[in-house]
């Protein structure tokens, strides 16, 4: 998986738990919750949408590894080829 | 074949808090099955049909509404934990509301869900007040109201630090108060800000079809994720084992098994289900509860020059007691509510007129009464509830013509509320004491619900959230 997938991959579980946020126009290097109106019970969904939908982990004190789109993607891009690695 | 079933979590209740945690659980993968004694969901907030036509129970208005666009409120929260578009509900505003005191409403605030509007009537009302009221909005909006850690401090006496007018602070208190109080004279600090917020901040809507609404989306949502119910199918029994419930045994004597149980019945309900002493009832606390008429209309309220009023919150005394009355009803204050009065918008109107009445009862006076007794006092009160609402609200173009537009009445007791709901002493509120954190003495048995401390229909919901996230799904 390439990072821009991944960045993909966080941002439609966004636009499922929050569908009232405009996500045209994120800037991967900012914090989401700087640019967004996300809060702890949002965070913790995303967290459980990957779980549900990719079966990848985030342990809670990786949490913060969440904070902005480009920290996803290098925080979570080698957890997706580890799982398709697997496959 | 194993006979017995097991679950991930076992839901008691399957009312507006239930629900919620039932989607949440369902929605990640959690085998959850929800049990209702009852045939119908939605407890405290449901409704039934007699001879055709629907009844609203619980639900006068859906508080803390808020315009779309508006972030981080709890609607907002609620629909998007539970994946609710808003278009589902399909919200109509209230028109106005009031807060009338005197003998016959002589001071009065309007609210609606513009904020200016009610803090223009504080200033109006009460011109030495306004800086003080303004104050205390302040510190409602910067209070921390969902930190489940909270300590408890005096709403009166935070109020009283900022409002000199006892007047003024009753009015206050009254809304708040009707709309979520378990204890008497006094509110919870954190209780007072989430239902100022709840009812002043944000405001009042209704779906056109009323709380019936609300249930179908829930119970779409918790089909759509996998959960199951059962309903008239009630727990008698939790069975402990080792500080843990391992099971719930239902009305059947069926015996289910669960890694988790939550139960919305209330605390001291849940307590004798643990305790199983299928006698002994624990010492009945002072529980508030509420009688209410309903009154069915062959015309619309605005015929009978009624048409403004969405809710009026009443008090005809010089203070505003929010006590368990002595008598079987303190009709002295109460709640009116009048379902047509929201705007569902151009021409389009509920098929009747429907003028709900609330007030203060006491669950003993009524549960003591021979069935005889029991209805010849409904009907004895139902006019007395009706003659003391009708000095608040303008006068009519004839005595006798509220009677001749209705077409048919019912009223419920505090005594239909343990009936329908299985909650002690007719309770709505839940008990004084509320458990935040939702634990119990048994380690993976929490309550949600009334008792957890959430107000208002939202709140309900919000409290089945959270207790799934905080007590389950945070933790893997």
């Amino acid at each position: 998986m390439t990072k821009d997938e991944c960045k993909q991959v966080v941002l439609d579980i966004i636009a499922d738990i929050a569908p009232d946020e405009d996500l045209s126009n994120v800037k991967p290097e900012v914090r989401l919750r700087d640019q967004l109106q996300l809060d702890s019970m949002d965070f913790l969904d995303i967290v459980m949408e990957l779980r549900k939908r990719h079966g990848i982990e985030v342990p809670e004190k990786e949490y913060q590894q969440l904070a902005s789109l480009d920290s996803c993607a290098e925080y979570l891009t080698p957890k997706f080829d580890a799982l398709a690695g697997k496959n | 074949m194993n006979t017995r079933s097991h679950y991930d979590v076992v839901i008691i209740g399957a009312g507006m808090s239930g629900l919620a945690a039932g989607i949440r659980l369902a929605h990640f993968g959690k085998k959850v099955c929800i049990f209702e004694r009852h045939n119908a969901v939605g407890g405290l907030n449901s409704f039934y049909s007699i001879a055709g036509r629907k009844f609203d129970v619980g639900l006068h208005a859906m508080t803390n509404f808020v315009r779309p666009g508006v972030k981080g409120t709890p609607l907002g929260k609620l629909l998007r934990q539970l994946r609710i578009d808003r278009d589902e509900f399909a919200l109509c505003e209230q028109k106005q509301s009031r807060i009338a005191f005197g003998p016959r409403g002589e001071t009065s605030l309007r609210f609606t869900n513009d904020f200016v509007v009610f803090e223009g009537e504080v200033a109006a009302m009460f011109p030495a007040q306004a800086d003080g009221f303004r104050k205390l909005v302040a510190a409602v909006r910067t209070f921390d109201d969902v930190s489940l850690e909270a300590a408890p401090i005096s709403a009166r006496e935070v109020v009283r630090r900022h409002i000199s007018d006892l007047l003024l602070e009753d009015m206050l208190f009254c809304p708040l108060m009707y709309y979520g109080s378990a204890t008497e004279h006094d509110m919870e600090f954190g209780q007072f800000v989430i239902m100022f917020k709840a009812l002043f901040l944000e405001g009042f809507a209704r779906p056109f079809e009323g709380v019936r609404v609300v249930l179908r989306v829930l119970l779409e949502k918790y089909r759509a994720a996998g959960g199951e119910r059962r309903m008239k199918c009630g727990v008698q029994k939790i069975i402990a084992h080792a500080g843990r419930a391992s099971a719930v045994l239902l009305d059947s004597g069926e015996e289910i098994t669960a890694d988790h149980v939550i139960s919305s019945i209330g605390a001291p309900e849940t307590e004798r289900l643990v305790a199983a002493s299928s006698s002994e009832l624990p010492p009945a606390p002072r529980t508030l509860s509420f009688v209410e008429t309903i009154s069915i209309l062959d015309r619309q309220p605005a015929e009978l020059g009624w048409g403004s009023d969405t809710i009026i919150f009443f008090n005809d005394s010089s203070r505003f007691d929010y006590v368990r009355p002595t008598a079987q009803v303190d009709p002295r204050s109460g709640v009116i509510c009048i379902p047509n009065n929201f705007d569902y918008g151009v021409g389009r109107v509920l098929p009747e007129g429907i003028f709900r009445v609330t007030c203060l009862a006491n669950y003993d006076r009524w549960a003591i009464l021979p069935e005889a007794d029991y209805q010849a006092d409904k009907l004895r009160w139902f006019t007395g509830v009706l003659r003391s609402a009708r000095r608040f609200l303008p006068p009519l173009a004839s005595d006798d013509a509220l009677a001749a537009a209705t077409l048919t009445t019912d009223m419920f007791t505090p005594r239909t509320i343990t009936k329908f709901t299985g909650h002690f002493g007719g309770a709505i509120y839940g008990a004084a004491v509320k458990h935040r954190q939702g634990r119990t003495d048994l380690g993976n048995l929490y309550l949600c619900g009334t008792d957890q401390g959430f107000l208002g229909i939202v709140g309900a919901m919000l409290s089945g959230i959270s207790m799934a996230n905080y007590h389950i799904l945070q933790k893997g």
